[in-house]
């Protein structure tokens, strides 16, 4: 129940991590907030050989608006990211997905980088990223690159981010007029991972039908799931209740999990994705 | 291969010499401060939680080597001398506690809970105390103890 022994690096800018993991990519781990990989580390579970903890990189923790897109720092602590007044205002899928993460002593030190990288399929924030079209910026010594979270998201706990790679900003796109998001998930526990949830935006045309749909499951693959089915249901619809129950059962057919609780899951997600869907049209009737 | 470290702890300096692996939560009580109980030692139960810069952290899910320069709260600075602070008190008074290994936990997280909501409603409180474990009391005369020490601060205040 205690780390085995690792070096450890403390880099202060982005320049001297990345050259930290250019020397050492392949034997070393980031450290963001530590609120994944320190119990793995406490278990043993992980045994890296080195450490680049990315915490004290202050030019990676900011939260901010430019040209109309918001800018998240890799290092943002999560409660940073559920206390924003911009956040709530304009983006308040990402607000709310936040307080779901945990609990306070969690998002306190949690980043939205480490949950990102880290990859979780049942992670309340890739799958609200990926539903709000979130880009994903990546570097190391041989350049930057920018990836979509299809791109990213590879697989359980895998991303396509290369040892040498550090996670440094996420870009989300403006919302547009009349669009409305929503998370709802179902854990045993409160603050425990989800066993199934959906994150969903919609977006009205002006004559109030429906001119694009996000439908992501949480927990229900490998990686954030894109109910790519269901959204195109959606396209040109208005929203009434009974189309949006039909969504949600194309969305959960997508369902890639097997095993004794797949008729469980899969009604659970169907019955989440539905709430999701009808909270997120209200949301946006509402929306200016 | 240790580091030199120097964590501000309820005001006071402690200097130390660490490895990289020594975990917030065994550097503290090594200090002597053993407020601070360690219970599932992989973040789920809330017993280690202290604050850092007045946030509630589990120190278990923290190196020393990160509280390096900065300031760590326990459970040791909320009463003084024998002068328990309202939480303790209203813990107290409520029947909160039963064994107790949990307490220093729950004390800590709804310190800074009550700073950022200082009169919350039961669902809030209920939310509050969801990140921290009791096996023994269960959660009911918690609440109770919430809401009198928020009374009591309230007062206090103003």
């Amino acid at each position: 129940m205690k780390p085995a022994p690792f070096a450890y690096e403390e880099p202060r800018s982005v320049e001297e991590a990345l050259d930290l993991l250019a020397r050492y990519g392949d034997e070393a781990k980031v450290l963001a907030g530590g609120q994944s990989l320190i119990p793995l580390l406490n278990f043993r579970l992980a045994r890296p050989e080195r450490l680049v903890d990315v915490n004290r990189i202050d030019e990676l923790s900011y939260v901010h608006r430019e040209d109309g897109k918001l800018h998240i720092g890799a290092v943002t602590r999560m409660a940073t990211l559920e206390h924003s007044p911009l956040v709530a205002a304009r983006w308040p899928l990402l607000a709310e997905s936040a307080r779901l993460v945990g609990h306070p002593q969690i998002r306190s030190r949690g980043t939205v980088g480490g949950s990102v990288a880290h990859a979780d399929p049942a992670a309340e924030l890739p799958a609200a990223l990926t539903a709000l079209g979130a880009s994903f910026q990546a570097r190391s010594q041989r350049g930057s690159r920018t990836l979509a979270a299809e791109e990213l998201f590879v697989t359980h706990l895998t991303t396509a981010l290369e040892p040498d790679e550090l996670l440094v900003e996420i870009t989300v796109p403006p919302l547009p007029p009349r669009a409305g998001g929503a998370v709802v998930e179902h854990a045993r526990v409160h603050g425990d991972f989800a066993l199934g949830g959906a994150s969903v935006l919609v977006v009205l045309a002006e004559d109030g039908t429906c001119s694009r749909a996000s439908i992501v499951l949480l927990a229900a693959a490998p990686t954030p799931l894109r109910a790519v089915a269901a959204e195109e249901a959606l396209a040109g619809t208005g929203l009434a209740e009974a189309e949006l129950a039909e969504a949600a059962e194309l969305g959960a057919e997508e369902l890639d999990v097997s095993g004794s609780q797949r008729a469980h899951r899969r009604a659970l997600a169907a019955e989440l994705t539905r709430r999701a869907l009808v909270l997120a049209a209200e949301r946006a009737r509402a929306a200016p | 291969m240790t580091r030199s470290i120097a964590v501000t702890i309820n005001g006071r300096i402690h200097r130390g010499e660490v490895e990289p692996r020594t975990l917030l939560s065994d550097f503290i009580r090594a200090e002597g401060l053993t407020g601070t109980n360690i219970g599932c030692e992989h973040g789920v139960c809330g017993a280690c939680t202290v604050q850092l810069d007045e946030e509630p952290v589990r120190s278990c899910l923290m190196l020393a080597v990160q509280a390096d320069r900065r300031a760590v709260r326990t459970v040791e600075a909320l009463a003084l001398g024998d002068d328990l602070h309202p939480l303790q008190r209203a813990f107290q008074d409520a029947h909160a506690l039963q064994c107790g290994f949990c307490t220093p936990g729950f004390l800590m997280s709804l310190d800074a809970f009550l700073r950022r909501r200082p009169d919350p409603d039961d669902e809030e409180i209920r939310e509050a105390l969801a990140g921290n474990l009791c096996r023994c009391t269960g959660y009911v005369t918690m609440v109770e103890a919430v809401q009198a020490a928020a009374k009591a601060l309230g007062g206090a205040a103003g």
